[in-house]
C-alpha cells in the first residue's frame, strides 16, 4: 500500500521534507544564536534581521548587479558580517559586563530599526528571488519527488552546521572561544586578544543568519519582515535544546523541523504552535532543556 | 538625614504632586479629545502593569501583550455578543488575563534571567496563534462595534467625557494598586528577592511563589488596560497580542525609566502621542521607535524620571548655603 | 644588584565598591623569587591581579621592565613576558588537558617545548585527553604551572600555588620553583605557607590591609619566625 496513516507516501515524505527544510533554517539561525550567545551573552534578537538583510542583498546582487546566486552565497555573508562587525564595536561593546537584557533590548531596538527601513523603503510584500540554474526541477524517487533546490537546502545547511561544529570543537580559533567563552578574563591575562574574538563571533553569528537568507530567498519570498516569525520561533528552539551545546542546538532544531511538518500533516492548525507546545512541555519536564546544562 | 521636618516635606511633595496629577486628570477633556487621553490612560496602565515585573521584580516579560490582548479579545466578545454590561466584561477580561498570566508565569519562573524573556516572548506567541485561529477573534478582522453600554447601570459610556473619567478612575485605581504592592511587606520581598534571590531563599521565603504572585498581579492589570481598550475603541485587533506590541510596552517603560512609578505613564504618553503625531502619514514609525530604543538602551537606560530624579536629588544634596 | 624588574608603587585598587590596596609599594629584581606573605583578605590576590591587569580600578603605577603596566591592555599584559597562575588554578573544563596546556600563546622563544612538559609532568601526557577539570588537584596545579613555563615567560606570578595539595605535591612544586630560579626565571609568589616559601624566597614581603608593613630578606627569616606566626595566625 502506499499509504501510512491515512496519507500517501508523496503527501508524506513531501510534508517531511518541508520539515527538514524548516529544520535547515532553524538550525542554521539556533547555531548562530547559540554561539553569539555563548560569547557574548546576548540573545541576538537583530538575527531575524540579518537572515532578511542576507536575502535582500542577494535580491538587490540579482537585479541590480546581475550577480548570480552561488556568488551571492558567499558575498552576502560576508557583508552581513561586516555589518556584524560594526554593530559589535559601536552598539554591542559599550554593553560589555552590563545584564545581558540590555543586550537583548538593544538587538530588539536594531530589528526593529532594520525592519522598518526594509518596510518602509520596499513595503511588507515579498519578492519573488528565482531558483539559481543547476538546482531547478526534481527527482521523481518513486515514493515522492524530490525537489533539487531543496535538498539542496538541506545538504548545504548539514555542511555550514558540520563545518561550524569543527571550527569550533577542532580548530585553534575554536579553542581560544571555547576558552573565553568559559572564563573570559583568565583568558585575556593569557595574551589572547578576546576582544577581537567577539567581535569575530559575533560577525560569524550575523553571516550564518545572512547564509540561512540566501539559502532561503528562492523558497521563501524576499520580504521585509520575513525574519520576524522566523525569529520567535527559533527563540523557542533554543530554550528546547538549551544553549549547552552546538551539536545540541542543531539537532533540536531538525528534529522540531520534522515535529511542525508531523503536526502539518495530521493536525494542520496546530502546526505554527506546535514547537512553542513543545517548548511548554519541555519546560514543565526539563526547564534546562534538552540539551541543557544548567 | 530623615529627621521629622524632611519627612513631612516629602510627604507635602507627595501630596502637592498627587493633587496636580488628580486635577489634571479632572481638567484634561477640557483640552484634549477625550479618546487620546483614554488611550494615553490604557496604555499608561499597561507600561505600569509591565514595570512592577521589569522594574520591581527584575523579570522582563516579553511577551506583555500577551494579556492586553486576551483580555481586550475576552471583554469584546463579552460585551458584543454575550451582552454583558461594561463592568462584567471588564471583569471577565481581567479574569481571563490573571488565569492565562497564572499559567504563562508557571512555566517562564521555571528558568531565569534571559531565558524567562524568551519564554514568554514564545509563550505569548502560542496565545497570539491561538488568537489568530479562534473563530471567537475573527482573524484579521477582529471584534469590532463593541457596545460600550451603561457603566453600573447608570452612567452612558458613549458619552465620550464620561467614558473618559471611568477610565482614568479605573486607571488611577490600577496604578494604586501597584504603588500599594510596591510600598508593602509583599513588596519589600519582591525587591530583596531581585537584589538577591540566593539570599532571600536562604531566609527561607517561597521565592517562585512571590514571583508567580507579581506575575499574576502584573498580568491582570495589563488586562484592565486591555479592557478598557477595548472599551474605548471598541475594538480587538490581532495587534494587541503582538509582538510587536509586547515591544512596544517595553520600549515606553524604558522610556520613561524603569523602576520608576511615574517613569512608564510619562514614557506611554510620549510615545502614544507621538504614535498620534505619525498616524497619518508616511513616516516610518517603526524606525524611529526602534532608534530611540537603541538610544535608551545605550546611553539613557534611567528613563526620563529616572533621569530627572538623579539630577533633582544631586541639587538636594547640595548644603544649604550653596542654594 | 639585578635590575628592577617589576615595579609598584602607591598602588590603590578597588574590587567594585572596597579599597582594597591602599597604596602598596614592592620591587621584584631580576632573577629573584619574592614572597609576599599575609593574611586572608589582606589583599595579595587584587594585588596580583592587579599586576596582571585583570583588577582594573587601579591607581598608582605599576612598571614592568621600565614599561608602563597599568595602560596596557588585558590581553597585552602577557606579551611582555608576564605568567599568572591563578589561586584557582583556572584549568578549563571546555578544553582538554591538552588545549589546557597549549592554550596560552608563546610570546618568546626559551619556553619548554610539549616534549620537555611531558618529560616533567608524564601524568599530564597520559591525561591529555582527558577533560580538564578530570584532573587531581596537584595535577590541575601542575597544569596550571605548565602552559606559563611553555609560553616563554620569564616572570612567573604564582597565587598560593600549593593551598590545598599534598605534602607530596607540594615538595613536587617546590622542586620545580627551585629549578626555575636556578634557571634565572624571576618569580612572585603569594603563599601563606611559609614554610614552603622559605626554602625559595630571596625577599619577603608582609602585607596587611592591602599595605606592605614589613620587608626582609631570607636571612632575616628566622629571627622573625615567631613574630610572623603570630601575625599570620599560624
Amino acid at each position: 500500500m502506499d499509504s501510512f496513516l491515512g496519507i500517501s507516501y508523496p503527501a508524506l515524505f513531501g510534508q517531511l521534507m518541508i520539515g527538514l527544510i524548516n529544520g535547515s533554517f532553524y538550525a542554521l539561525l539556533s547555531l548562530g544564536l547559540a554561539v553569539i550567545f555563548g560569547m557574548l551573552h546576548v540573545v541576538n534578537f537583530a538575527h531575524g534581521a540579518q537572515y532578511m538583510l542576507g536575502a535582500f542583498f542577494a535580491w538587490f546582487l540579482l537585479n541590480m548587479l546581475g550577480i548570480s546566486y552561488w556568488q551571492a552565497l558567499l558575498i552576502a555573508p560576508l557583508a552581513v558580517a561586516i555589518f556584524g562587525v560594526l554593530i559589535e564595536k559601536f552598539l554591542l561593546s559599550r554593553l560589555r559586563g552590563k545584564d545581558p537584557i540590555y543586550g537583548l533590548l538593544l538587538t530588539f531596538g536594531l530589528a526593529m530599526t532594520l525592519e522598518g527601513t526594509f518596510q518602509y523603503f520596499y513595503g511588507s510584500s515579498g519578492r519573488t528571488y528565482a531558483v539559481p540554474e543547476g538546482l531547478t526541477g526534481g527527482l521523481h524517487l518513486g515514493f515522492m519527488y524530490l525537489p533539487i533546490y531543496r535538498a539542496w537546502v538541506i545538504v548545504a545547511s548539514l555542511l555550514v552546521c558540520a563545518a561550524t561544529w569543527y571550527l569550533i570543537e577542532k580548530t585553534k580559533v575554536g579553542m581560544y572561544l571555547r576558552a573565553a567563552t568559559e572564563k573570559s578574563l583568565q583568558t585575556q591575562s593569557f595574551g589572547i586578544n578576546v576582544p577581537l574574538l567577539i567581535t569575530l563571533t559575533y560577525a560569524v553569528g550575523a553571516g550564518l543568519a545572512a547564509f540561512a537568507g540566501v539559502l532561503a530567498a528562492p523558497i521563501y519570498q524576499v520580504g521585509a519582515l520575513m525574519g520576524q516569525n522566523m525569529i520567535i520561533v527559533v527563540f523557542a528552539i533554543v530554550v528546547i535544546g538549551g544553549m549547552g551545546s552546538i551539536l545540541g542546538a542543531v539537532a533540536t532544531a531538525y528534529l522540531l523541523g520534522l515535529v511542525e511538518a508531523i503536526t502539518k500533516i495530521y493536525y494542520p492548525q496546530g502546526s505554527s504552535i506546535a514547537v512553542f507546545v513543545v517548548m511548554a512541555v519541555v519546560l514543565m519536564i526539563r526547564p534546562a532543556g534538552l540539551f541543557g546544562k544548567e | 538625614m530623615a529627621d521629622s521636618s524632611s519627612i513631612k516635606s516629602q510627604w507635602h511633595m507627595t501630596a502637592a504632586l498627587a493633587f496636580v496629577c488628580v486635577a489634571t486628570l479632572i481638567a484634561a477633556p477640557f483640552f484634549l479629545y477625550p479618546i487620546l487621553l483614554a488611550k494615553l490612560l490604557c496604555f499608561a496602565l499597561f507600561a505600569c502593569a509591565f514595570n512592577l515585573l521589569i522594574g520591581y521584580v527584575g523579570l522582563l516579560s516579553f511577551g506583555h501583550a500577551a494579556f492586553f490582548g486576551i483580555a481586550a479579545y475576552t471583554t469584546a466578545h463579552a460585551l458584543k455578543e454575550w451582552g454583558f454590561a461594561a463592568e462584567l466584561g471588564l471583569l471577565i477580561g481581567v479574569f481571563v488575563s490573571a488565569v492565562i498570566g497564572f499559567l504563562i508565569g508557571l512555566l517562564a519562573i521555571r528558568r531565569q534571567g534571559i531565558y524567562f524573556s524568551m519564554i514568554t516572548l514564545a509563550l505569548a506567541q502560542l496565545v497570539y496563534f491561538f488568537c489568530l485561529q479562534a473563530p471567537f477573534t475573527h482573524g484579521e478582522d477582529g471584534i469590532q462595534n463593541v457596545p460600550r453600554g451603561l457603566w453600573f447601570g447608570l452612567i452612558d459610556l458613549n458619552n465620550l467625557s464620561a467614558l473618559y473619567y471611568v477610565v482614568a478612575t479605573l486607571c488611577v485605581f490600577g496604578y494604586l494598586v501597584i504603588w500599594r504592592v510596591v510600598n508593602s511587606p509583599f513588596g519589600n520581598i519582591l525587591k530583596a528577592i531581585r537584589e538577591n534571590e540566593p539570599r532571600a531563599i536562604s531566609l527561607g521565603y517561597r521565592v517562585q511563589r512571590y514571583k508567580l504572585a507579581a506575575f499574576v498581579i502584573s498580568a491582570s492589570l495589563a488586562g484592565l488596560a486591555g479592557g478598557l481598550k477595548a472599551l474605548v475603541f471598541q475594538l480587538a485587533t490581532l495587534n494587541d497580542v503582538s509582538w510587536s506590541l509586547s515591544g512596544e510596552v517595553v520600549l515606553m517603560t524604558l522610556l520613561g525609566g524603569i523602576g520608576t512609578l511615574f517613569g512608564p505613564v510619562v514614557g506611554a504618553s510620549l510615545i502614544i502621542s507621538l504614535e498620534s503625531m505619525l498616524a497619518g502619514s508616511e513616516f516610518p514609525l517603526q524606525i524611529i521607535l526602534g532608534l530611540i530604543f537603541i538610544f535608551c538602551v545605550l546611553s539613557f537606560s534611567r528613563g526620563i524620571v529616572g533621569e530627572a530624579t538623579r539630577i533633582l536629588s544631586r541639587k538636594n544634596s547640595l548644603p544649604n548655603s550653596l542654594r | 644588584m639585578n635590575s628592577a624588574m617589576l615595579e609598584i608603587h602607591g598602588l590603590n585598587a578597588w574590587y567594585g565598591e572596597s579599597h582594597v590596596l591602599h597604596g602598596l609599594d614592592l620591587v621584584v629584581n631580576e632573577g629573584e623569587t619574592v614572597t609576599v606573605l599575609g593574611r586572608n583578605g589582606a589583599g595579595k590576590t587584587t594585588a596580583l591581579k592587579s599586576v596582571v591587569g585583570m583588577v582594573r580600578q587601579r591607581s598608582g603605577s605599576i612598571t614592568f621592565k621600565g614599561k608602563d603596566l597599568m595602560g596596557l591592555p588585558l590581553h597585552h599584559v602577557a606579551r611582555e613576558g608576564i605568567g599568572f597562575v591563578p589561586e584557582d588554578r583556572g584549568i578549563y573544563a571546555s578544553l582538554t588537558v591538552l588545549e589546557n596546556l597549549i592554550l596560552p600563546p608563546q610570546f618568546a622563544t626559551g619556553g619548554l617545548s610539549i616534549k620537555e612538559i611531558f618529560r616533567l609532568f608524564p601524568n599530564l601526557e597520559e591525561r591529555k585527553n582527558s577533560q580538564g577539570t578530570k584532573l587531581s588537584g596537584g595535577e590541575q596545579q601542575m597544569l596550571a604551572i605548565a602552559r606559563i613555563l611553555r609560553t616563554g615567560a620569564r616572570f612567573l606570578i604564582l597565587d598560593e600555588p600549593t593551598e590545598g595539595l599534598s605534602p607530596v605535591i607540594v615538595q613536587r612544586i617546590g622542586e620545580i620553583l627551585k629549578t626555575l630560579r636556578d634557571d634565572g626565571m624571576t618569580v612572585l609568589l603569594v603563599e601563606q605557607n611559609f614554610r614552603f616559601a622559605r626554602r625559595l624566597a630571596d625577599r619577603f614581603y608582609v602585607m596587611e590591609d592591602g599595605l606592605i608593613s614589613e620587608t626582609f630578606s631570607a636571612t632575616e627569616l628566622d629571627a622573625r619566625m615567631g613574630a610572623l606566626q603570630t601575625m599570620l595566625g599560624v
